[in-house]
């Protein structure tokens, strides 16, 4: 473990847990946006710079300013107390116990201590030709798949017509 | 610690990063960026798999994980979607807020 991952996996982590934890969504929203770029560049120490690119600009591009826009349009930045559910102690303890069990096994796991392959050399090139050669049918799909999600969220957002938000009483408190 | 052990621990706490604001938080923003955590951390288990395994040369673990960002990109942009309907619907984004289908 070299001293570049440490250090971006400390990032990474840090960003992570303040951007569950605070209470400023922004904030929580510019975290995670530090969280996902900290995991490009561990991509690309890993010898994968076209995903940490495209790490990078997708979520951090477009993912992490989208949670920003949805910030700003649903107002009240700044969450009140007492906004966590009804049995806190029982997610924090499944997530702990879960988290645990997940390390335990990485560190027990044998087929994990070999030594790694030399680094493969990626071009942009070779992912290109697999992903019109042999992934081309996946990849169409997923063209229809983000259109799809885009007229859906279109669809979903869009105010429904004739029944505008004010006709709706406010839940109850 | 071998490197990929490395990367899987980090990928371990991220993940319970993620699962933890899905259990505890109750405000959807909050939800939504725990669940993106979770994804990246499966992301990344992808990327050191492919880099530490025994075959490095097939790129499988790296279009695997770049189709995975393309659909999470879409996933985001439908939860986003539904959280601004429920914001316009019930004025908050609690998820506790939504319970009609409860009866």
């Amino acid at each position: 473990m070299t001293v570049v991952f440490a250090l971006l996996a400390g990032i990474t982590l840090g960003a992570a847990l303040a951007a569950v934890t605070l209470r400023n969504l922004v904030h929580a929203a510019l975290c995670l946006a530090v969280t996902l770029s900290g995991l490009g560049l561990v991509y690309v120490s890993l010898g994968a710079e076209f995903v940490g690119l495209v790490q990078v600009l997708v979520y951090v591009g477009a993912v992490a300013i989208l949670i920003v826009f949805a910030v700003l349009l649903v107002r009240g930045t700044e969450l009140p107390r007492q906004r966590t559910s009804h049995a806190p102690w029982l997610g924090a303890a499944i997530t702990i116990l879960l988290s645990g069990v997940l390390i335990w096994a990485v560190l027990r796991s044998p087929s994990l201590r070999r030594d790694p392959a030399p680094a493969p050399l990626v071009t942009v090139r070779a992912i290109g030709e697999r992903l019109v050669r042999d992934q081309v049918v996946s990849l169409q799909t997923l063209g229809l798949l983000l259109t799809a999600a885009t007229l859906g969220a279109a669809l979903i957002a869009l105010p429904r017509r004739g029944s505008e938000s004010d006709s709706h009483p406010p839940a109850t408190p | 610690m071998t490197p990929l052990t490395a990367c899987l621990l980090l990928s371990c706490l991220l993940f319970a990063c993620g699962l933890g604001a899905v259990l505890v938080r109750r405000n959807a923003i909050v939800v939504l960026i725990g669940i993106e955590l979770m994804l990246n951390a499966a992301n990344l288990n992808f990327i050191a798999f492919w880099r530490y395994g025994p075959r490095p040369e097939s790129l499988d673990g790296l279009l695997f994980t770049l189709f995975a960002i393309a659909v999470a990109a879409a996933e985001a942009a439908v939860g986003l979607a539904l959280i601004i309907a429920l914001y316009r619907r019930h004025r908050s984004a609690d998820v506790d807020a939504a319970r009609e289908l409860q009866g």
